[in-house]
Parts: C-alpha cells; sequence; structure tokens
C-alpha cells in the first residue's frame, strides 16, 4: 500500500461502519426467526401474507404513478428553464430547487395542514399531491441539467437537416436528454416506494405504503420481519439500477445534484 | 456560372451593442467556391450562420436564387451546414445520422440505403455505416458530417471552420479531399475560415472580412497580390508594409529610396502605404540592377526557403524569402521589380475624433476630456480634433493616463510599429511607437495638450 492511498482509509472504516455492516444485518436478521435461528421463515410469510403483498404492489403503482406524474410536470419545467431564450436568470433555476432545501417533513406537514383548512379530504389524490411536490425537483434538476449542457449545434444540426420543430424535439433533443430523465427517475421512484410519512401525514394512515409497514414491524420490535421486508426492497432498488445501469452512469457523469 | 445563386444586401446585425456586421454586399455565383476569410471576431461565421437561417439580419436581405429568403427557417432552407464541431447526432449511427435529413423527407427505405452508400464511397467512409460515432477520430468524423449535408442533394454546402479541429496533415488531406468533392458535386461551397493558407488553397474567391465589414473580394491571386490595404496584406501571407509616399504616377518612394512602380492615378506627392512580399525582393551581384543595400542580421531555415532579415542602408528592417541564404552580416545589393510593389491608398493619415468643447481650454472626445488649446472656439462647439499617430503615447501603467485601452492590432512597419488601439469603450485609435507591444496588451494612452488639434467639422450639417 502506497502512502497515497491510505488517506482513505478513513473513508474505508466510515464506509464499513455505517454501509457495510448495517447491510449485513439487514440480511442476517431476515434470515434468523424470533428465537435466533437461521430460517427462510420471514421471507415466506412475506409471499404469503396477503396484505402485505397487496401493499407493496400499491406501493409500486403509487410510485410509478408519482413518477410519471413528475415526468409529465417536470420535463416543460426544465426544457423552459434550460432554453436562454425563454429563461436568462439563474435564480429562477434555484427557486425551482429551492424547495429540496427545506426538510421535506415539514413542508409535507404543511401541506396536510392546507389540505385540512381547505376542506379536502384526505387519501390517494392528496397523496399523490404531496409525493409529486416533494419529489418534483428531483425530477427537474437532473433534466434541466442534461439540457442545459447539451450541444445547441444538435437542435441546429437537425434543423439544417429539414426537421420541423416539434421533430427536432422528438428526433435529437428528447433522445439526448434521457440520461437526464432516467437520473430524475431514480430519484424519485426509489425513494417513493420507501417513504411512509408522506403516506401516514398525507392520508391520515388511511393509505398504507411498503414503506409504512417496514416502519411499523420495526417500531413493533418485530425486527426480523422487518429486516426480511426492508431487504426485498433492497432488492428491488438493486434491480432498478441494474437496468438503468449504463444510462444512470451516464448521467452521474452529468451530475444530478 | 455566372448565375447568381445567393444575394446579401445590406445586411447589418448587432448583438447588444456590438455591431457584428455592418452592411455587408455580396453576391455567390452558382457552383463557385467562396471563402470568408476574417480572424476571429469578424463576423464571418454569424454571416454564415444568416444565410443558413439561425440568425435573421437586423437590416437588408437574403435572396437566394432571386428569392427573398430572410425569414424562412433553416428547415425549409435548400442548403445544408457541416459545423465546426460536427454536430454527429451521439445516439444514432454513422448510417442513422446520414439518413436522418432523407427519412424526414420520406425517402423510400430502399433508395435511403443507395444514397447512403452513394455518399460513404464518395467520402470513402464505406463500412462504417454501424459505428458508433462517438468511435470515429476527428477526421472520420468530419467526413461523416460532410457525407450527412451532401446526402440531402442541396444547392449549397456551408462549412463553418470545418478543418479547425483536425490536425495540420490530416487538415491538408481533407484540403484537397474538399477541392476534389467540389469538382464531383458541383455545387455551391461557401467556406468560413480563419486560416488564410486554406482560403486560398481552397477558394475560386475569397471575401476578407474585419470587424464586420468586408474588406476585398477577389481571386486568392487577387487578393494576395492585390492587397486593398494594410488589414488584407497583413492577414494573408507574409508581408513586408511601409509607408511611402506617391511622386507621380509610376514612381514611389519608400524606405527613402525611390522606386518605379505600376500603379497610376493616386495623384502626386500623396502619403500611400506599400506592400512588397518577401519573396519579392532580390539579391544581386549587379551594381547596375541594385536599387538599395542592406546587410543581412538574422537567417533562419524554413523548409523550403530561407528567412532573412535586412537592415538596409537607410535604416529600415525588410523580410525576405530566398532559396539561398546569406550569412549573417553580409552587406547584400537589393532590388525590387516594379511589378512586385503593390501601393494602397492610405485609409488614414491621423486620428481625427468628432469633438465637443466642453469649455475653455478643454474638450471632449473618446469619452474622456482633455486638455487643449480650443482658442476661437465656444463651449459647446461641435469640432474636429486631429492627433497624430506618432503624438499618441502608450503607457504600461493608468495612473497618469488619459483613458486605457488594449493593443488589437499591431503592424510592423520596417522601421516603426503602427498599433490600433480599442478603447474601454469600443472605439479605436492608432498609434506609432517605437516600442514593443503584444497584442492584447492593457495601455494607458496619453495625449499632451499641444498635441490636438482642433478644426471645423466636414461641413454636413450646415
Amino acid at each position: 500500500m502506497n502512502k497515497r492511498s491510505s488517506w482513505a482509509l478513513p473513508y474505508f472504516i466510515f464506509l464499513v461502519l455505517f454501509v457495510v455492516v448495517p447491510l449485513v444485518l439487514i440480511v442476517v436478521y431476515a434470515l434468523q426467526d424470533a428465537s435466533g435461528h437461521f430460517s427462510f421463515s420471514n421471507i415466506t410469510k412475506f409471499f404469503t401474507d396477503k396484505d402485505a403483498l397487496s401493499t407493496f404492489a400499491l406501493s409500486i403503482e403509487v410510485a410509478l404513478e408519482n413518477t410519471a406524474l413528475c415526468i409529465l410536470i417536470g420535463y416543460p419545467v426544465a426544457y423552459i428553464l434550460a432554453d436562454k431564450s425563454l429563461n436568462r436568470s439563474a435564480v429562477t433555476v434555484v427557486l425551482f430547487i429551492l424547495p429540496m432545501w427545506v426538510n421535506a417533513l415539514m413542508r409535507t406537514l404543511a401541506t396536510a395542514e392546507l389540505f385540512t383548512m381547505a376542506g379536502i379530504t384526505l387519501g390517494k389524490g392528496t397523496l399523490l399531491f404531496g409525493m409529486c411536490y416533494d419529489y418534483l425537483p428531483f425530477m427537474i434538476y437532473p433534466i434541466y441539467n442534461q439540457l442545459a449542457k447539451m450541444d445547441k449545434s444538435y437542435a441546429e444540426a437537425a434543423e439544417d437537416l429539414g426537421a420541423k420543430p416539434l421533430q427536432v424535439f422528438t428526433k435529437v433533443t428528447l433522445p439526448l436528454s434521457m440520461p437526464g430523465v432516467v437520473s430524475g427517475v431514480m430519484m424519485v421512484f426509489m425513494p417513493t416506494v420507501s417513504t411512509f410519512a408522506i403516506s401516514e401525514f398525507l392520508t391520515n394512515n388511511k393509505i398504507k405504503l411498503f414503506g409504512t409497514i417496514i416502519q411499523e414491524n420495526i417500531n413493533n420490535s418485530m425486527w426480523n420481519y422487518g429486516a426480511a421486508l426492508s431487504l426485498v426492497m433492497l432488492v428491488i432498488i438493486g434491480i432498478t439500477t441494474f437496468l438503468q445501469g449504463k444510462d444512470s452512469r451516464e448521467a452521474a457523469e452529468g451530475g444530478a445534484i | 456560372m455566372d448565375e447568381k445563386i445567393i444575394e446579401i444586401q445590406h445586411v447589418s446585425k448587432s448583438f447588444g451593442d456590438k455591431n457584428v456586421l455592418r452592411d455587408i454586399n455580396l453576391y455567390v455565383k452558382k457552383g463557385e467556391f467562396i471563402t470568408l476569410l476574417g480572424p476571429s471576431g469578424c463576423g464571418k461565421t454569424t454571416l454564415l450562420r444568416m444565410i443558413a437561417g439561425f440568425l435573421q439580419p437586423d437590416e437588408g436581405a437574403i435572396l437566394m436564387d432571386g428569392k427573398d429568403i430572410t425569414g424562412i427557417p433553416p428547415h425549409l432552407r435548400q442548403l445544408n451546414t457541416v459545423f465546426q464541431r460536427y454536430a454527429l447526432f451521439p445516439h444514432l449511427d454513422v448510417y442513422d445520422n446520414i439518413a436522418f435529413g432523407l427519412k424526414l423527407k420520406k425517402t423510400p427505405e430502399d433508395e435511403i440505403d443507395k444514397k447512403v452508400r452513394k455518399v460513404l464511397k464518395l467520402v470513402s467512409m464505406s463500412d462504417y455505416e454501424d459505428r458508433d460515432v462517438e468511435s470515429l477520430s476527428g477526421g472520420q468524423q468530419q467526413r461523416i458530417a460532410i457525407a450527412r449535408a451532401i446526402v440531402n442533394q442541396p444547392q449549397i454546402l456551408l462549412l463553418d471552420e470545418p478543418l479547425a479541429a483536425l490536425d495540420l496533415k490530416m487538415r491538408k488531406d481533407m484540403q484537397i479531399e474538399l477541392k476534389e468533392m467540389h469538382r464531383k458535386l458541383g455545387i455551391t461551397f461557401i467556406y468560413v475560415t480563419h486560416d488564410q493558407e486554406e482560403a486560398l488553397t481552397l477558394s475560386d474567391t475569397i471575401v476578407v472580412m474585419n470587424e464586420g465589414r468586408i474588406q476585398q473580394i477577389g481571386t486568392p491571386i487577387d487578393i494576395y497580390n492585390e492587397p486593398v490595404n494594410c488589414f488584407v496584406a497583413d492577414f494573408i501571407g507574409e508581408s513586408n508594409i511601409l509607408k511611402g509616399r506617391m511622386l507621380h504616377d509610376r514612381r514611389v518612394a519608400f524606405i527613402k529610396h525611390e522606386f518605379d512602380c505600376v500603379d497610376e492615378g493616386f495623384g502626386e506627392d500623396v502619403p500611400v502605404d506599400v506592400v512588397v512580399r518577401p519573396e519579392d525582393i532580390y539579391f544581386t551581384t549587379d551594381p547596375a540592377k541594385c536599387q538599395f543595400r542592406a546587410k543581412v542580421n538574422s537567417c533562419t531555415f524554413k523548409g523550403v526557403h530561407y528567412e532573412m532579415w535586412v537592415d538596409t542602408d537607410t535604416g529600415y528592417e525588410l523580410m525576405i524569402q530566398d532559396y539561398d541564404p546569406y550569412p549573417v552580416g553580409t552587406e547584400v545589393m537589393l532590388y525590387i521589380d516594379p511589378d512586385d510593389i503593390q501601393v494602397m491608398k492610405k485609409e488614414r493619415v491621423a486620428n481625427v475624433f468628432e469633438a465637443r468643447v466642453t469649455g475653455a481650454g478643454k474638450v471632449s472626445f473618446l469619452d474622456t476630456e482633455f486638455a487643449c488649446d480650443t482658442e476661437g472656439f465656444a463651449e459647446g462647439d461641435t469640432v474636429q480634433a486631429t492627433v497624430s499617430f506618432e503624438k499618441v503615447d502608450l503607457l504600461d501603467h493608468e495612473e497618469t493616463a488619459d483613458l486605457t485601452g488594449h493593443v488589437s492590432v499591431i503592424l510592423y512597419m520596417g522601421d516603426h510599429y503602427h498599433l490600433t488601439v480599442k478603447t474601454e469603450t469600443g472605439e479605436n485609435i492608432w498609434v506609432d511607437t517605437n516600442d514593443i507591444w503584444d497584442k492584447g496588451d492593457f495601455v494607458g494612452i496619453k495625449i499632451l495638450p499641444e498635441d490636438i488639434r482642433l478644426s471645423k467639422p466636414a461641413a454636413q450639417h450646415e
């Protein structure tokens, strides 16, 4: 080991303590029964538990809906922000990502209060609203970044070759901004699968998400089952990351946040 | 061949308060290879982007085949562009990049296939159709960019410094290929470059531009042999630019010697600028032929020829290129053929500013107030202030300076430097000096009261 690589030691220790050890603990707990013996019972329990499975399905559904909603709203916003003829000021960009700096819990509580005040019944609609509100900046920013750094001559070349403005968008701008979209999807989809606070506050616990049951289990000292459920989620996250493999790496180079 | 395919009429454009193009008039003949040549910031790319349709002129019109196309968007114009950094679509492979324009036009699949293969052959890139464009070298990307443009069979091909990103060897090869392609395709090429050698090699016609204005339009030979002003003479090739005096027709004096020349019509005893190319000064051993004597003070081997600097017997420094070297210190006899002396009208003989008298002994021009003798003028008068080139002092600090600027052009005139200094407000002041400055140097400008001469403005508003 040369001198310089020893500088990495503190980070290595940090990684082991706070990333590797917890992950290993999750696996260990998930594969133990209450008495501490090795068993798959927690996993099989989940796959036979109708309630847990439907909550899981609902979580995925809500996360997909939220991600779609964020793309639909976020893409045009990012496009406008990145277009120099429509937006000349960096301040507007900051204004759009400003909510990210306020604690999500506070924003969610405030949103819930507003709904109550306006007399709107809390339910799936308010849940999606809250999620979208919370995660929209995470969608806008990577797309904005991708669009802003895109060489304008690509669009000009397409126009030069005979593309109408809409064709320029669909054939060049959109495909070239995909890394930004993928990065945005990662940052919205995965946290929404595991969220529990938003559903708790914005539906008054009427709608339970996967994150909610994990939290309930852990809170009720059902460590092993909670760990098993976490493991299931980790696998889902792992698969999504793997599927997005190459694209997300490119997006990361683009510097998402 | 004499049909005008593009006509540019009185086109002006400014970005903010910077005039990028000023009253440009130009036409392009069908099938010709025309080059817009000039230093960066001269407006050549702006003009090209206007022809392509990416920019609109503030004033004036652009005609194609006699029809006004000024407001027509790029996708409806019958021309294609090769971009400076190629702008090949990174999400498409070579084939799809080239087929992009044809697919938009809903060309049948088999026809696209035929055309793509044909242009790939033309740019010697057959077998590359499935390659990822980012895996190609600069030269290969360049070829694909050209193929992508010409596959659409445009009437005009616009090329924006297409060779700028290539290394020297590659650039030379591509120059030959471009010329060959132009001949084969028979379409009009409008080419933008800052490389004078490239322009001379490739073009049928060269348009030399500087500071948003056309300086000279002509064939490469015309431009090289008969530059119309110091800018063109200095920008194209190497040259000795010297102050001279036209004595009468066909007789000119410079470097304190008199020479026969072929120019006429300047009048008698008129200050002029003289250009002599370094390869046009000849060594001789025949005292009868000798026009002036000089001493070699440096000699450098340049590959094909030697480049020598000589000090003339009258104290001027000249550059000479010759196949035979003369050792440093040699006394040599020199002569210049009358044909090789290019006499140019002086653009200006002194700095002339429109000024305003702001009080007794005070006058304002170049956004600065100067002290000077204002006798005979009243406060508020508009006057003309004249300052000769050698009376402007350049300082390397701003404390005692009247105003500041940056050196933008340096011309060596044989025994002194003629500088163009751009002031902070974007105006030019011309300076003759013996001091050595570099382009871009920040300078303080000082003018003494006794060196400012005021006169009545040229009658125009009375």
